[in-house]
Protein backbone atom coordinates (compact mmCIF):
# COMPACT_ATOMS: atom_id res chain seq x y z
CA UNK A 1 0.00 0.00 0.00
CA UNK A 2 2.60 2.22 0.98
CA UNK A 3 4.66 1.82 -1.93
CA UNK A 4 1.85 2.18 -4.06
CA UNK A 5 1.55 5.41 -2.84
CA UNK A 6 5.03 6.54 -3.04
CA UNK A 7 4.55 5.45 -6.99
CA UNK A 8 1.72 7.28 -7.81
CA UNK A 9 3.71 10.60 -5.77
CA UNK A 10 6.50 9.46 -7.94
CA UNK A 11 4.53 9.38 -11.34
CA UNK A 12 2.81 12.77 -10.42
CA UNK A 13 5.74 14.99 -9.58
CA UNK A 14 7.56 13.83 -12.82
CA UNK A 15 4.10 14.82 -14.84
CA UNK A 16 4.01 17.87 -12.57
CA UNK A 17 7.81 18.53 -14.52
CA UNK A 18 7.13 17.80 -17.79
CA UNK A 19 4.33 20.39 -17.57
CA UNK A 20 6.65 22.36 -15.89
CA UNK A 21 8.94 22.67 -18.90
CA UNK A 22 6.35 22.98 -21.71
CA UNK A 23 5.22 26.10 -19.12
CA UNK A 24 8.67 27.20 -18.60
CA UNK A 25 10.63 27.00 -22.00
CA UNK A 26 8.82 29.45 -23.85
CA UNK A 27 9.13 32.15 -21.04
CA UNK A 28 12.71 30.94 -20.55
CA UNK A 29 13.33 31.70 -24.20
CA UNK A 30 11.71 35.34 -23.80
CA UNK A 31 14.26 36.07 -21.26
CA UNK A 32 17.31 34.72 -22.42
CA UNK A 33 16.14 36.55 -25.57
CA UNK A 34 16.33 39.68 -23.79
CA UNK A 35 19.58 39.19 -22.86
CA UNK A 36 21.15 38.57 -26.41
CA UNK A 37 22.83 40.84 -28.52
CA UNK A 38 20.56 41.49 -31.77
CA UNK A 39 23.68 39.03 -33.83
CA UNK A 40 22.06 35.82 -31.66
CA UNK A 41 18.48 36.22 -32.04
CA UNK A 42 18.31 33.88 -34.52
CA UNK A 43 21.32 31.74 -33.46
CA UNK A 44 20.58 28.07 -33.76
CA UNK A 45 21.72 26.45 -31.41
CA UNK A 46 19.65 28.74 -29.20
CA UNK A 47 22.01 29.65 -26.21
CA UNK A 48 19.96 29.03 -23.33
CA UNK A 49 22.27 31.17 -21.00
CA UNK A 50 23.25 34.11 -23.11
CA UNK A 51 27.06 34.33 -23.42
CA UNK A 52 27.83 37.46 -23.94
CA UNK A 53 24.75 38.35 -22.32
CA UNK A 54 23.41 42.16 -22.74
CA UNK A 55 21.45 44.68 -21.22
CA UNK A 56 21.40 46.91 -24.49
CA UNK A 57 18.13 45.50 -25.00
CA UNK A 58 16.24 46.78 -22.25
CA UNK A 59 18.39 49.94 -22.72
CA UNK A 60 17.56 50.74 -26.17
CA UNK A 61 14.31 49.73 -25.39
CA UNK A 62 13.66 52.00 -22.74
CA UNK A 63 15.18 55.36 -24.17
CA UNK A 64 13.45 55.18 -27.44
CA UNK A 65 9.66 55.34 -28.83
CA UNK A 66 8.76 56.69 -25.65
CA UNK A 67 8.67 53.90 -23.96
CA UNK A 68 8.53 55.33 -20.98
CA UNK A 69 5.61 57.32 -21.82
CA UNK A 70 3.62 54.22 -22.83
CA UNK A 71 4.36 52.71 -19.40
CA UNK A 72 3.28 55.81 -17.40
CA UNK A 73 -0.03 56.00 -20.12
CA UNK A 74 -0.97 52.43 -18.81
CA UNK A 75 -0.24 53.10 -14.87
CA UNK A 76 -2.59 55.63 -15.67
CA UNK A 77 -5.37 54.11 -17.15
CA UNK A 78 -4.68 50.94 -15.13
CA UNK A 79 -5.23 52.45 -11.92
CA UNK A 80 -7.86 54.92 -12.46
CA UNK A 81 -9.62 52.33 -14.53
CA UNK A 82 -9.55 50.14 -11.70
CA UNK A 83 -10.67 52.92 -9.17
CA UNK A 84 -13.52 53.41 -11.02
CA UNK A 85 -14.14 50.21 -11.90
CA UNK A 86 -14.49 49.67 -7.84
CA UNK A 87 -16.53 52.54 -6.99
CA UNK A 88 -19.00 52.02 -9.79
CA UNK A 89 -19.28 48.17 -9.17
CA UNK A 90 -19.46 48.06 -5.38
CA UNK A 91 -22.03 50.70 -5.41
CA UNK A 92 -24.10 48.32 -7.71
CA UNK A 93 -23.64 45.42 -5.98
CA UNK A 94 -24.66 46.93 -2.58
CA UNK A 95 -27.97 48.26 -4.40
CA UNK A 96 -28.66 45.10 -5.53
CA UNK A 97 -27.19 42.89 -2.52
CA UNK A 98 -29.10 44.95 0.34
CA UNK A 99 -31.80 47.43 -1.14
CA UNK A 100 -35.30 47.35 -2.02
CA UNK A 101 -36.39 49.04 -5.78
CA UNK A 102 -38.45 48.49 -8.83
CA UNK A 103 -37.30 46.32 -11.52
CA UNK A 104 -34.61 44.98 -9.64
CA UNK A 105 -35.01 41.91 -10.93
CA UNK A 106 -34.81 43.25 -14.69
CA UNK A 107 -32.00 45.97 -13.97
CA UNK A 108 -29.59 42.75 -13.05
CA UNK A 109 -30.68 41.01 -16.19
CA UNK A 110 -29.32 43.94 -18.35
CA UNK A 111 -26.10 44.03 -16.18
CA UNK A 112 -26.14 39.92 -16.72
CA UNK A 113 -26.17 41.10 -20.34
CA UNK A 114 -23.11 42.60 -20.33
CA UNK A 115 -21.31 39.19 -19.35
CA UNK A 116 -22.20 37.58 -22.57
CA UNK A 117 -21.80 40.04 -25.20
CA UNK A 118 -18.63 39.70 -26.85
CA UNK A 119 -16.35 42.81 -26.28
CA UNK A 120 -14.94 43.33 -29.56
CA UNK A 121 -18.45 43.26 -31.49
CA UNK A 122 -19.05 46.62 -29.62
CA UNK A 123 -15.88 48.39 -30.65
CA UNK A 124 -17.69 50.05 -33.67
CA UNK A 125 -20.37 52.00 -31.83
CA UNK A 126 -18.08 53.00 -29.09
CA UNK A 127 -15.78 54.17 -31.62
CA UNK A 128 -18.78 56.50 -32.71
CA UNK A 129 -19.49 57.34 -28.97
CA UNK A 130 -16.17 58.02 -28.53
CA UNK A 131 -15.73 60.71 -31.25
CA UNK A 132 -19.21 62.12 -30.18
CA UNK A 133 -18.46 63.12 -27.01
CA UNK A 134 -14.84 63.88 -27.28
CA UNK A 135 -13.12 61.08 -26.04
CA UNK A 136 -11.22 59.84 -29.46
CA UNK A 137 -7.81 59.84 -28.61
CA UNK A 138 -7.20 60.31 -24.85
CA UNK A 139 -7.07 58.40 -22.44
CA UNK A 140 -10.39 58.95 -20.40
CA UNK A 141 -11.78 57.38 -22.86
CA UNK A 142 -9.75 54.00 -22.46
CA UNK A 143 -10.65 54.40 -18.98
CA UNK A 144 -14.68 54.75 -19.00
CA UNK A 145 -14.82 51.89 -21.77
CA UNK A 146 -12.54 49.49 -19.47
CA UNK A 147 -14.83 50.96 -16.16
CA UNK A 148 -17.66 49.55 -18.05
CA UNK A 149 -16.91 46.41 -19.80
CA UNK A 150 -15.75 45.20 -16.28
CA UNK A 151 -18.83 46.70 -14.44
CA UNK A 152 -21.08 43.39 -15.29
CA UNK A 153 -18.89 40.77 -13.92
CA UNK A 154 -17.31 42.56 -10.97
CA UNK A 155 -20.68 43.94 -9.59
CA UNK A 156 -22.29 40.43 -9.65
CA UNK A 157 -18.62 38.99 -7.68
CA UNK A 158 -19.14 42.03 -5.04
CA UNK A 159 -22.79 41.11 -4.88
CA UNK A 160 -22.04 37.50 -4.01
CA UNK A 161 -19.36 39.06 -1.53
CA UNK A 162 -21.61 41.80 0.31
CA UNK A 163 -24.71 39.01 0.72
CA UNK A 164 -22.49 37.15 3.09
CA UNK A 165 -21.98 39.95 4.96
CA UNK A 166 -23.70 39.15 8.36
CA UNK A 167 -26.79 41.40 8.17
CA UNK A 168 -27.58 41.75 11.55
CA UNK A 169 -24.38 44.40 12.16
CA UNK A 170 -26.97 46.72 9.60
CA UNK A 171 -29.92 46.48 11.87
CA UNK A 172 -28.39 47.86 14.98
CA UNK A 173 -27.34 50.68 12.72
CA UNK A 174 -30.41 50.86 10.69
CA UNK A 175 -31.83 51.15 15.06
CA UNK A 176 -29.67 53.87 15.48
CA UNK A 177 -30.78 56.07 11.93
CA UNK A 178 -27.96 55.41 10.04
CA UNK A 179 -28.41 55.86 6.12
CA UNK A 180 -27.76 52.93 3.37
CA UNK A 181 -24.92 55.17 2.84
CA UNK A 182 -23.00 55.24 6.45
CA UNK A 183 -23.97 51.37 6.19
CA UNK A 184 -22.11 50.74 2.57
CA UNK A 185 -19.33 52.34 3.74
CA UNK A 186 -18.80 52.15 7.32
CA UNK A 187 -19.99 48.24 7.54
CA UNK A 188 -19.97 46.49 4.05
CA UNK A 189 -16.73 48.03 2.67
CA UNK A 190 -14.69 47.38 5.51
CA UNK A 191 -15.52 43.86 5.93
CA UNK A 192 -15.37 43.17 2.31
CA UNK A 193 -11.44 43.06 1.91
CA UNK A 194 -10.59 39.60 -0.04
CA UNK A 195 -13.79 40.26 -2.56
CA UNK A 196 -12.66 43.93 -3.25
CA UNK A 197 -9.03 42.96 -3.53
CA UNK A 198 -10.09 40.28 -6.53
CA UNK A 199 -12.01 42.75 -8.04
CA UNK A 200 -8.61 45.40 -7.84
CA UNK A 201 -6.93 42.10 -9.34
CA UNK A 202 -9.49 41.84 -11.95
CA UNK A 203 -10.01 45.27 -13.17
CA UNK A 204 -6.30 46.18 -13.16
CA UNK A 205 -5.26 43.32 -15.57
CA UNK A 206 -7.69 43.83 -17.93
CA UNK A 207 -6.60 47.34 -17.61
CA UNK A 208 -2.97 46.31 -18.02
CA UNK A 209 -3.06 44.33 -20.90
CA UNK A 210 -6.03 45.47 -22.89
CA UNK A 211 -5.11 45.52 -26.52
CA UNK A 212 -8.08 46.24 -28.87
CA UNK A 213 -9.93 49.13 -27.95
CA UNK A 214 -6.97 51.12 -27.20
CA UNK A 215 -5.70 50.07 -30.86
CA UNK A 216 -8.76 51.62 -32.05
CA UNK A 217 -9.59 54.36 -29.80
CA UNK A 218 -5.35 56.34 -29.53
CA UNK A 219 -4.26 57.91 -32.49
CA UNK A 220 -1.57 59.77 -31.51
CA UNK A 221 2.27 58.14 -29.95
CA UNK A 222 1.46 60.60 -26.96
CA UNK A 223 -1.35 58.76 -26.07
CA UNK A 224 -0.43 55.01 -26.39
CA UNK A 225 -0.30 52.55 -23.78
CA UNK A 226 2.05 49.42 -23.36
CA UNK A 227 0.23 46.54 -24.93
CA UNK A 228 -0.26 49.10 -28.31
CA UNK A 229 3.74 50.18 -27.48
CA UNK A 230 5.26 47.09 -27.25
CA UNK A 231 2.80 45.23 -30.44
CA UNK A 232 3.50 48.50 -32.43
CA UNK A 233 7.46 48.28 -31.92
CA UNK A 234 7.56 45.01 -33.17
CA UNK A 235 5.43 45.18 -36.46
CA UNK A 236 8.26 48.24 -37.26
CA UNK A 237 11.29 46.63 -36.04
CA UNK A 238 10.50 42.53 -37.22
CA UNK A 239 13.62 40.80 -36.14
CA UNK A 240 14.44 43.09 -32.98
CA UNK A 241 13.12 40.26 -30.48
CA UNK A 242 15.82 41.13 -27.95
CA UNK A 243 13.70 44.90 -27.73
CA UNK A 244 10.62 43.43 -27.72
CA UNK A 245 10.62 41.11 -25.11
CA UNK A 246 13.07 43.66 -23.18
CA UNK A 247 10.45 45.55 -23.36
CA UNK A 248 7.74 42.88 -22.78
CA UNK A 249 9.68 42.13 -19.69
CA UNK A 250 9.35 45.72 -17.81
CA UNK A 251 5.81 45.20 -18.70
CA UNK A 252 5.18 42.03 -16.57
CA UNK A 253 7.07 43.67 -13.78
CA UNK A 254 3.82 45.19 -12.45
CA UNK A 255 1.65 42.03 -12.78
CA UNK A 256 4.60 40.36 -11.28
CA UNK A 257 4.39 41.68 -8.40
CA UNK A 258 0.75 42.06 -8.19
CA UNK A 259 0.51 38.15 -8.39
CA UNK A 260 3.28 37.58 -5.60
CA UNK A 261 1.31 40.46 -3.27
CA UNK A 262 -2.34 38.91 -4.06
CA UNK A 263 -1.29 35.73 -4.95
CA UNK A 264 -3.94 33.92 -2.64
CA UNK A 265 -6.97 36.45 -3.40
CA UNK A 266 -5.78 35.67 -8.02
CA UNK A 267 -6.63 31.69 -7.05
CA UNK A 268 -10.30 33.25 -4.68
CA UNK A 269 -10.60 35.56 -7.38
CA UNK A 270 -10.82 32.84 -9.73
CA UNK A 271 -12.87 30.40 -8.02
CA UNK A 272 -15.37 33.22 -7.00
CA UNK A 273 -16.08 34.35 -10.46
CA UNK A 274 -15.61 30.61 -11.92
CA UNK A 275 -17.96 28.77 -10.13
CA UNK A 276 -20.20 31.39 -9.95
CA UNK A 277 -20.07 33.42 -13.20
CA UNK B 1 -34.79 38.68 -1.48
CA UNK B 2 -35.79 40.91 0.57
CA UNK B 3 -37.46 40.47 3.55
CA UNK B 4 -38.18 43.10 5.56
CA UNK B 5 -41.15 44.90 6.75
CA UNK B 6 -42.95 47.19 4.25
CA UNK B 7 -42.52 50.74 5.97
CA UNK B 8 -43.67 53.09 3.94
CA UNK B 9 -40.92 56.54 4.25
CA UNK B 10 -38.45 53.56 4.87
CA UNK B 11 -39.50 52.53 1.42
CA UNK B 12 -39.29 55.57 -0.54
CA UNK B 13 -36.20 56.28 1.25
CA UNK B 14 -34.32 53.34 0.06
CA UNK B 15 -35.52 54.10 -3.17
CA UNK B 16 -34.07 57.06 -3.29
CA UNK B 17 -31.25 55.83 -1.92
CA UNK B 18 -31.26 53.05 -4.91
CA UNK B 19 -31.56 55.53 -7.18
CA UNK B 20 -28.34 57.05 -6.04
CA UNK B 21 -26.40 53.97 -6.04
CA UNK B 22 -27.69 52.47 -9.29
CA UNK B 23 -26.38 55.59 -11.65
CA UNK B 24 -23.13 55.94 -11.93
CA UNK B 25 -22.90 52.28 -13.00
CA UNK B 26 -25.74 52.27 -15.36
CA UNK B 27 -25.11 55.61 -16.86
CA UNK B 28 -21.68 53.88 -17.66
CA UNK B 29 -23.81 50.47 -19.09
CA UNK B 30 -26.02 52.92 -21.12
CA UNK B 31 -23.42 55.19 -22.80
CA UNK B 32 -20.80 52.48 -23.46
CA UNK B 33 -22.83 49.26 -23.72
CA UNK B 34 -26.19 49.39 -24.22
CA UNK B 35 -26.35 51.83 -26.58
CA UNK B 36 -23.76 51.06 -28.58
CA UNK B 37 -25.09 47.46 -29.07
CA UNK B 38 -28.25 48.97 -30.40
CA UNK B 39 -26.57 51.13 -32.69
CA UNK B 40 -24.68 48.66 -33.97
CA UNK B 41 -27.80 46.73 -35.01
CA UNK B 42 -28.97 49.98 -36.36
CA UNK B 43 -25.87 50.39 -38.41
CA UNK B 44 -25.83 47.08 -39.80
CA UNK B 45 -28.74 47.40 -41.78
CA UNK B 46 -26.87 50.31 -43.52
CA UNK B 47 -24.28 51.26 -45.76
CA UNK B 48 -23.01 53.27 -43.21
CA UNK B 49 -21.18 57.02 -44.60
CA UNK B 50 -18.89 57.47 -41.48
CA UNK B 51 -18.35 60.68 -42.38
CA UNK B 52 -21.77 61.58 -42.82
CA UNK B 53 -23.87 59.42 -41.07
CA UNK B 54 -27.13 60.98 -42.28
CA UNK B 55 -26.46 59.95 -45.87
CA UNK B 56 -26.01 56.62 -45.11
CA UNK B 57 -28.32 54.40 -47.26
CA UNK B 58 -30.58 51.62 -45.91
CA UNK B 59 -29.83 48.58 -47.51
CA UNK B 60 -31.87 46.15 -45.60
CA UNK B 61 -30.10 42.73 -45.17
CA UNK B 62 -27.60 43.14 -47.65
CA UNK B 63 -24.67 43.61 -45.36
CA UNK B 64 -25.60 40.54 -44.29
CA UNK B 65 -26.60 38.02 -46.91
CA UNK B 66 -22.70 39.93 -48.51
CA UNK B 67 -21.22 37.77 -45.36
CA UNK B 68 -23.19 34.42 -45.25
CA UNK B 69 -21.79 34.77 -49.69
CA UNK B 70 -18.70 35.79 -48.85
CA UNK B 71 -15.59 33.16 -49.10
CA UNK B 72 -13.60 35.03 -46.90
CA UNK B 73 -16.18 35.14 -44.03
CA UNK B 74 -16.90 31.34 -44.25
CA UNK B 75 -12.99 30.78 -43.90
CA UNK B 76 -13.09 33.06 -40.93
CA UNK B 77 -16.03 30.91 -39.81
CA UNK B 78 -14.32 27.73 -40.37
CA UNK B 79 -11.06 29.11 -38.71
CA UNK B 80 -12.61 29.97 -35.62
CA UNK B 81 -14.43 26.87 -35.36
CA UNK B 82 -11.65 24.61 -35.65
CA UNK B 83 -9.60 26.90 -33.30
CA UNK B 84 -12.29 26.74 -30.91
CA UNK B 85 -12.60 22.72 -31.03
CA UNK B 86 -8.93 21.88 -30.42
CA UNK B 87 -8.52 24.71 -27.52
CA UNK B 88 -11.46 23.81 -25.58
CA UNK B 89 -10.98 19.98 -25.99
CA UNK B 90 -7.17 20.50 -25.55
CA UNK B 91 -7.46 23.06 -22.36
CA UNK B 92 -10.35 20.42 -21.03
CA UNK B 93 -8.03 17.58 -20.74
CA UNK B 94 -5.00 19.10 -19.80
CA UNK B 95 -6.20 21.49 -17.66
CA UNK B 96 -8.42 18.73 -15.79
CA UNK B 97 -5.41 16.05 -15.38
CA UNK B 98 -3.59 18.81 -13.91
CA UNK B 99 -6.15 19.71 -11.63
CA UNK B 100 -6.46 15.69 -10.45
CA UNK B 101 -2.31 15.92 -9.71
CA UNK B 102 -2.28 19.08 -8.31
CA UNK B 103 -5.07 17.80 -5.86
CA UNK B 104 -2.70 15.50 -4.29
CA UNK B 105 -0.75 15.33 -1.46
CA UNK B 106 2.85 16.15 -3.08
CA UNK B 107 6.24 18.32 -2.36
CA UNK B 108 6.21 21.77 -4.07
CA UNK B 109 2.68 21.90 -4.97
CA UNK B 110 1.90 25.56 -4.25
CA UNK B 111 5.16 26.21 -6.50
CA UNK B 112 4.03 24.10 -9.28
CA UNK B 113 0.32 25.58 -8.96
CA UNK B 114 2.56 29.46 -9.34
CA UNK B 115 4.25 27.95 -12.15
CA UNK B 116 0.96 26.90 -14.13
CA UNK B 117 -0.38 30.16 -13.58
CA UNK B 118 2.52 32.52 -14.80
CA UNK B 119 1.43 32.41 -18.78
CA UNK B 120 -2.70 33.27 -17.64
CA UNK B 121 -1.32 36.15 -16.45
CA UNK B 122 1.03 37.49 -19.03
CA UNK B 123 -0.51 39.26 -21.68
CA UNK B 124 -1.99 38.12 -24.67
CA UNK B 125 0.09 40.84 -26.81
CA UNK B 126 3.54 39.05 -25.33
CA UNK B 127 2.48 35.93 -25.52
CA UNK B 128 1.23 35.92 -29.14
CA UNK B 129 4.48 37.82 -30.03
CA UNK B 130 6.43 35.24 -28.37
CA UNK B 131 4.90 32.65 -30.18
CA UNK B 132 5.22 34.23 -33.51
CA UNK B 133 8.96 34.53 -32.45
CA UNK B 134 8.97 30.68 -31.56
CA UNK B 135 7.67 29.77 -34.59
CA UNK B 136 9.21 32.09 -37.22
CA UNK B 137 10.01 30.42 -40.16
CA UNK B 138 14.02 31.06 -41.03
CA UNK B 139 15.14 30.30 -37.18
CA UNK B 140 12.56 29.96 -34.49
CA UNK B 141 12.84 27.74 -31.66
CA UNK B 142 9.88 25.04 -32.96
CA UNK B 143 11.38 24.50 -36.23
CA UNK B 144 14.91 23.69 -34.60
CA UNK B 145 13.37 21.66 -32.18
CA UNK B 146 11.63 19.29 -34.90
CA UNK B 147 14.43 19.97 -37.13
CA UNK B 148 18.04 19.13 -35.69
CA UNK B 149 16.77 17.81 -32.04
CA UNK B 150 14.11 15.52 -32.98
CA UNK B 151 14.82 14.85 -36.47
CA UNK B 152 11.16 14.81 -37.63
CA UNK B 153 11.81 17.55 -40.73
CA UNK B 154 14.45 18.20 -42.89
CA UNK B 155 13.43 21.45 -43.48
CA UNK B 156 12.46 24.43 -42.28
CA UNK B 157 8.62 24.82 -41.94
CA UNK B 158 7.63 28.14 -42.74
CA UNK B 159 4.53 28.04 -40.31
CA UNK B 160 3.15 31.63 -41.10
CA UNK B 161 3.34 31.69 -44.81
CA UNK B 162 0.64 29.00 -44.50
CA UNK B 163 -2.48 29.15 -44.59
CA UNK B 164 -3.11 25.97 -42.42
CA UNK B 165 -0.10 25.61 -40.83
CA UNK B 166 -0.15 29.38 -39.52
CA UNK B 167 -3.08 28.39 -37.42
CA UNK B 168 -1.03 25.88 -35.30
CA UNK B 169 1.07 28.41 -33.37
CA UNK B 170 -2.43 30.39 -32.71
CA UNK B 171 -3.69 27.13 -31.20
CA UNK B 172 -1.02 26.42 -29.65
CA UNK B 173 -0.74 29.79 -27.57
CA UNK B 174 -4.27 30.14 -26.45
CA UNK B 175 -3.71 26.68 -25.24
CA UNK B 176 -0.44 27.33 -23.50
CA UNK B 177 -2.06 30.15 -22.10
CA UNK B 178 -5.38 28.77 -20.89
CA UNK B 179 -4.59 25.37 -19.44
CA UNK B 180 -3.83 27.12 -16.10
CA UNK B 181 -6.62 28.84 -15.52
CA UNK B 182 -8.82 25.56 -16.32
CA UNK B 183 -7.03 24.08 -14.15
CA UNK B 184 -7.36 26.15 -11.18
CA UNK B 185 -10.89 26.11 -11.75
CA UNK B 186 -11.30 22.11 -11.71
CA UNK B 187 -9.09 22.47 -8.67
CA UNK B 188 -11.49 24.41 -6.79
CA UNK B 189 -14.76 21.70 -8.14
CA UNK B 190 -12.21 19.08 -6.85
CA UNK B 191 -11.98 20.37 -3.69
CA UNK B 192 -15.56 20.37 -2.44
CA UNK B 193 -15.36 17.00 -3.20
CA UNK B 194 -15.32 14.81 -0.05
CA UNK B 195 -12.60 12.84 0.82
CA UNK B 196 -14.78 10.40 3.09
CA UNK B 197 -17.09 9.88 -0.39
CA UNK B 198 -13.61 8.69 -1.93
CA UNK B 199 -12.12 6.93 0.47
CA UNK B 200 -15.31 4.60 1.51
CA UNK B 201 -15.20 3.65 -2.22
CA UNK B 202 -11.78 2.98 -2.25
CA UNK B 203 -12.35 0.58 1.11
CA UNK B 204 -15.21 -1.02 -1.04
CA UNK B 205 -12.53 -2.14 -3.88
CA UNK B 206 -13.53 0.57 -6.36
CA UNK B 207 -10.83 1.19 -8.69
CA UNK B 208 -8.84 4.83 -9.57
CA UNK B 209 -10.55 4.43 -12.58
CA UNK B 210 -13.83 3.30 -11.48
CA UNK B 211 -13.21 6.90 -8.60
CA UNK B 212 -12.52 8.88 -11.35
CA UNK B 213 -15.53 7.91 -13.83
CA UNK B 214 -17.99 7.07 -11.24
CA UNK B 215 -17.61 9.71 -8.33
CA UNK B 216 -15.25 12.38 -9.47
CA UNK B 217 -16.17 12.96 -13.07
CA UNK B 218 -19.84 13.35 -12.28
CA UNK B 219 -19.70 15.15 -9.14
CA UNK B 220 -17.69 17.79 -11.99
CA UNK B 221 -20.53 18.32 -13.78
CA UNK B 222 -21.29 21.68 -12.92
CA UNK B 223 -17.93 23.24 -13.19
CA UNK B 224 -17.55 21.18 -16.38
CA UNK B 225 -20.45 22.31 -18.45
CA UNK B 226 -19.58 26.21 -17.02
CA UNK B 227 -15.91 25.75 -18.63
CA UNK B 228 -17.27 24.51 -21.80
CA UNK B 229 -19.31 27.53 -22.17
CA UNK B 230 -17.17 30.25 -21.31
CA UNK B 231 -14.10 28.11 -23.10
CA UNK B 232 -16.15 28.52 -25.98
CA UNK B 233 -17.26 31.89 -25.60
CA UNK B 234 -13.49 32.84 -25.55
CA UNK B 235 -12.56 31.25 -28.69
CA UNK B 236 -15.14 32.23 -30.50
CA UNK B 237 -14.45 36.01 -29.48
CA UNK B 238 -10.50 34.92 -30.15
CA UNK B 239 -9.10 38.00 -31.75
CA UNK B 240 -5.27 39.36 -30.39
CA UNK B 241 -3.46 36.44 -31.11
CA UNK B 242 -4.89 35.72 -34.79
CA UNK B 243 -4.38 39.92 -35.24
CA UNK B 244 -0.97 39.95 -34.04
CA UNK B 245 0.47 36.12 -35.49
CA UNK B 246 -1.11 35.83 -38.89
CA UNK B 247 -2.68 39.40 -39.36
CA UNK B 248 -5.17 37.17 -42.14
CA UNK B 249 -2.18 36.08 -43.55
CA UNK B 250 -1.58 34.73 -46.14
CA UNK B 251 -4.46 36.02 -48.63
CA UNK B 252 -7.01 36.49 -46.15
CA UNK B 253 -7.25 32.79 -45.13
CA UNK B 254 -6.62 32.90 -41.41
CA UNK B 255 -8.81 35.56 -40.19
CA UNK B 256 -10.86 34.65 -37.02
CA UNK B 257 -14.32 36.56 -37.06
CA UNK B 258 -13.57 39.31 -35.20
CA UNK B 259 -10.21 40.06 -36.97
CA UNK B 260 -12.13 39.80 -39.97
CA UNK B 261 -15.05 42.27 -38.60
CA UNK B 262 -11.70 44.18 -37.47
CA UNK B 263 -11.00 44.66 -40.90
CA UNK B 264 -13.63 45.34 -42.77
CA UNK B 265 -14.10 48.08 -40.61
CA UNK B 266 -11.08 50.21 -39.80
CA UNK B 267 -9.23 49.29 -43.08
CA UNK B 268 -12.01 49.19 -45.11
CA UNK B 269 -14.39 51.91 -43.14
CA UNK B 270 -17.12 49.92 -44.44
CA UNK B 271 -18.55 49.87 -40.80
CA UNK B 272 -21.96 48.72 -42.21
CA UNK B 273 -20.43 45.42 -42.94
CA UNK B 274 -18.31 45.24 -39.94
CA UNK B 275 -21.42 45.66 -37.69
CA UNK B 276 -23.32 42.87 -39.27
CA UNK B 277 -20.28 40.67 -39.10
CA UNK B 278 -19.95 41.11 -35.51
CA UNK B 279 -24.19 40.58 -35.26
CA UNK B 280 -24.25 37.38 -37.04
CA UNK B 281 -21.22 36.17 -34.21
CA UNK B 282 -23.66 37.88 -31.55
CA UNK B 283 -26.51 35.87 -33.23
CA UNK B 284 -24.80 32.47 -33.27
CA UNK B 285 -22.86 32.71 -29.52
CA UNK B 286 -26.88 34.05 -27.70
CA UNK B 287 -28.07 30.53 -29.84
CA UNK B 288 -25.27 29.13 -28.16
CA UNK B 289 -25.92 30.60 -24.58
CA UNK B 290 -29.80 29.98 -24.65
CA UNK B 291 -28.83 25.58 -25.54
CA UNK B 292 -25.88 26.25 -22.24
CA UNK B 293 -28.33 27.38 -20.21
CA UNK B 294 -30.76 24.92 -20.74
CA UNK B 295 -27.86 22.38 -20.41
CA UNK B 296 -26.88 24.08 -16.97
CA UNK B 297 -30.28 24.20 -15.56
CA UNK B 298 -30.43 20.60 -15.38
CA UNK B 299 -30.28 19.18 -12.41
CA UNK B 300 -26.68 18.34 -10.98
CA UNK B 301 -25.42 15.18 -9.65
CA UNK B 302 -27.05 12.08 -9.93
Amino acid sequence: MRKANHLRNFASILILLVGLGVVAIPIWYMVSTAFKPQTMVFEMPPQLWPNPATINNFIKAVTTDHFLLYFWNSVKVSITATLLTLTVSSMLAFAFARLTFPWKEQLFYVLLLGMMVPPVMLIIPQFIVSQKLGLYNNLTGLILVYATMNISMQTFLLRGVFENVPRELEEAAMIDGASPFVIFVQIILPLSGPGLAVVVINSFLYSWEEFTWANVNIADSANRTLPIGIALFQSEHLTEWGQVFSASLIALVPVIILFLVFQRYFVEGISTTGIKG
Amino acid sequence: MMSRSPHAPRAKYQFVSALLFLLPGFLLLFVFFLGPLVYSFRISFFDWNFAHPERSVFVGFENYLGQINNPIFHRAVINTAVYTFFTVVAKLVLGFFAAIVLNQKIPARSFFRVAYYLPVITSWVIVSLLFMYMFSGMGGLVNYLLKDVFHLINKNIIWLADPILALVPVILVDIWKGVGWVAVIFLSGLQTISKELLEAAEMDGATPWQRLTRITLPLLRGTTVFLVVVLILGGLNSYVPFQLITHGNPMDKTHSILTLMYRATFSRMDFGNGAAISYLLTLFVFALSVVQLKMLNKPIGE
